[in-house]
Formats: structure tokens, C-alpha cells, sequence
């Protein structure tokens, strides 16, 4: 039995796409018999991964989810940034140019509106859970814009390590809400073109988040959402250390 | 050939990744700025291109499809693989923290995709 186990750590991104397979397939077996189809097998598969990250973060005490378990470790690297980055671009292929251009002004807007719009409401919770410290006023809000700028702007302003691990909290949630309540709202609230959905990646941001919430409704609009939201990162590591911080300086 | 597409995506992706680097650092900012998008706007180029030289076989296109097909179970891994404990041990503040920035974001996105239209 443990020549077995040594086969499965020795072929660790085998037994990966063994184990996303397997999931994939029960996911679609629950999404068909369960709901009828109605909510989408990738969806029910992209819980169904966090149901699973959840238990073996309470049996490892862990911080990768399933990847923390020996045969299990390739997930980590199937799942990780340099192949989900990879087949993110590749989405792009045959996506439409002019649709890109002709959504682009509202992407931009959307954009930064979206890194502030964050900003203000994890702010505005901080506040209310009697937060003064203008440090950590700002750290929180930029853990609400991505658990990227958490991290990057705390340390850049001298925040403590508590609130820094507060904020990367707060960017978990809000990843992991993403994640799972995209497909629940995509019809209400219109996501189903490119427009919508580079509107879609300006306004969430976070990568991970919006990668899956966009392949849980429509693969084909992956790559105009992931378009924005690649750059939103990055503009919350511009505004939230400075003009935001500033703000936040002045106010209190 | 397969190989000729799979390596097109990587040339995309690694320039993407690497300019997406350099801008960062220009703006002093240790985050990558938009690497991910440069390299989409790449191989959309180079899907769209008409140049006689240059063309994208049958073969090759689908060393990139098989990527662009692949996504959705990298997703799955990816999700399998989050902190989860992490999100919900950090506490009341931080759930309604983000709790709060993705329903009211989500109220946003019919109102700024509808602006243009209603102009």
C-alpha cells in the first residue's frame, strides 16, 4: 500500500489531474441529477474545491488547501499561478479586438472605480468596528481591494502584523465570495457579454476570483474580465499607499 | 505542429509577464501591472494577423486550445488549493468586509456597463 502512496507523491501532477477529474465529474453528476442543470457543473466544481480545501485546512492546519496533503501537492501546481496564468492568456485566443476596444473606456472606469469602491467599504467596515488608527484603516481597505494589497500597502504605511493578517482575510473572503456567488447573480445583473464582463473584472479584481466566477458562467467571456482585472492588482498597490492613504491620513 | 502553438502562448506569456514586471517597477510597485493582459493583447494579435508569413495552423492552434480548454479544471485546483480557514477565521470584520465589496460591487456592474447606452 505505501509503494502505492509513493506513486501518487512521485507523480504528484498525475495524480492531480486524476483528482480535479474525478471532481469535475462528480460536480457534473450533482449539477445534472441535483439541480437539474440549473446551476452549472463548473460552478458545483469550483465548491465542491473549496469544500475540499476547507477540510484538509482543518486536518493539516495548512494554508493550501488540499495541496498540503502529500498526494495531493499537485494541485498546488495545477492550480497554482504559472498555469493558471498560462491558460488564462490562452482564453484570449479568438477573443474579439473590437470588443475589447469598444468596452475599453468603461473597463478603465470601472477599474478604478472598483479599487476605491473596495477601499471605501473595507474602510467603512473598519471604522465601524471602532478602528481610529489611520494605518490600519487603510490596511483593511486594502485587504477588501485584493489580499495582494493588503500585504503590499500595510507594510508600505507600517501597519501592525495583526491587522496585516486581518486584510489578507478580508481579500480571502471577498476572493472566495467571487468564487461562488458570481454564477448566482450573472443574470441579474447583466453579466453575459464582453462589456459586462470587463465592467465585471474592473469592479471584483481579484484574479483568482473573477477567473472563476467568469468560467462558472461563460468560458468566452473569461478573457475581457480577466483583461481588467489584471491590472487591478496593480492599481491598488498605486492608490491605496498613497492618495487613498492620504485621505484616509487626513480624516482622522 | 502542437508544440509550434504551446510555444506561441509561452512566448505571450512570458514577454506578458515580463514587461507586466518592468512596468511595475517602474511605478515602484512590487506587483506585476497588467503582465496577464499584455500577453492576451499578444497572442490576439497574433491570431488576427493576415501576414502571409505568418500563420497559424490547424495543428498548432490546437496546442493553444488545449490551454484555453484546461482552464476551468486549473480553476478547480485552483479553488482546491485556497486558504478557506484562513477567510473564515479571520474573523466577523473581515467576512462583512468582504461581504460588503462584493454585493455592492456586483450592484455596480449593470450601471456602469449600461452608462454609454443610456448617454
Amino acid at each position: 500500500m505505501n509503494s502505492f502512496e509513493d506513486i501518487l507523491i512521485n507523480n504528484n501532477l498525475i495524480t492531480a489531474f486524476v483528482f480535479v477529474g474525478l471532481t469535475v465529474y462528480f460536480a457534473y453528476f450533482i449539477s445534472e441529477k441535483l439541480t437539474n442543470g440549473r446551476f452549472h457543473g463548473s460552478a458545483v466544481a469550483i465548491i465542491l474545491g473549496l469544500i475540499f480545501a476547507y477540510f484538509s485546512g482543518t486536518l493539516t492546519g495548512g494554508e493550501k488547501g488540499v495541496a498540503d496533503i502529500a498526494i495531493l501537492s499537485g494541485v498546488g501546481i495545477l492550480g497554482g499561478s504559472m498555469l493558471r496564468d498560462f491558460a488564462i492568456v490562452a482564453t484570449a485566443y479568438g477573443a474579439n479586438f473590437n470588443d475589447l476596444k469598444s468596452s475599453g473606456i468603461a473597463g478603465i472606469f470601472s477599474l478604478f472605480f472598483g479599487v476605491i469602491l473596495s477601499f471605501s467599504l473595507g474602510a467603512i467596515v473598519a471604522i465601524t468596528f471602532g478602528y481610529d488608527d489611520p494605518k490600519d484603516i487603510t490596511t483593511i481597505g486594502a485587504g477588501t481591494v485584493t489580499f495582494v494589497v493588503g500585504p503590499v500597502s500595510g507594510s508600505a504605511i507600517g501597519a501592525s502584523s495583526e491587522v496585516i493578517a486581518l486584510s489578507i482575510a478580508a481579500g480571502l473572503v471577498k476572493s472566495i465570495l467571487v468564487m461562488t456567488m458570481t454564477p448566482l447573480f450573472a443574470k441579474r445583473i447583466g453579466l453575459d457579454n464582453p462589456k459586462s464582463a470587463m465592467v465585471f473584472g474592473g469592479l471584483m479584481g481579484t484574479n483568482s476570483g473573477v477567473a472563476a466566477g467568469l468560467a462558472a458562467v461563460d468560458p468566452k467571456l473569461v478573457p475581457y474580465g480577466a483583461m481588467t482585472a489584471t491590472f487591478y492588482t496593480a492599481v491598488g498597490c498605486l492608490l491605496v499607499p498613497s492618495v487613498l492613504f492620504l485621505f484616509i491620513d487626513l480624516m482622522f | 505542429m502542437v508544440i509550434y502553438g504551446i510555444a506561441l502562448l509561452g512566448i505571450c506569456t512570458l514577454i506578458g509577464l515580463f514587461a507586466g514586471k518592468l512596468l511595475g517597477s517602474w511605478f515602484g510597485i512590487d506587483a506585476n501591472v497588467g503582465g496577464i493582459g499584455i500577453a492576451m493583447l499578444l497572442l490576439m494579435y497574433f491570431s488576427n494577423t493576415s501576414n502571409a508569413h505568418f500563420k497559424i495552423g490547424d495543428m498548432s492552434e490546437k496546442g493553444i486550445t488545449f490551454w484555453s480548454m484546461i482552464y476551468i479544471p486549473i480553476v478547480v485546483a485552483m479553488a482546491a488549493k485556497q486558504n478557506v480557514i484562513g477567510a473564515i477565521d479571520g474573523g466577523l470584520m473581515a467576512l462583512l468586509a468582504g461581504i460588503f465589496a462584493v454585493l455592492v460591487s456586483f450592484i455596480f456592474i449593470p450601471i456602469i456597463s449600461n452608462f454609454e447606452k443610456n448617454k
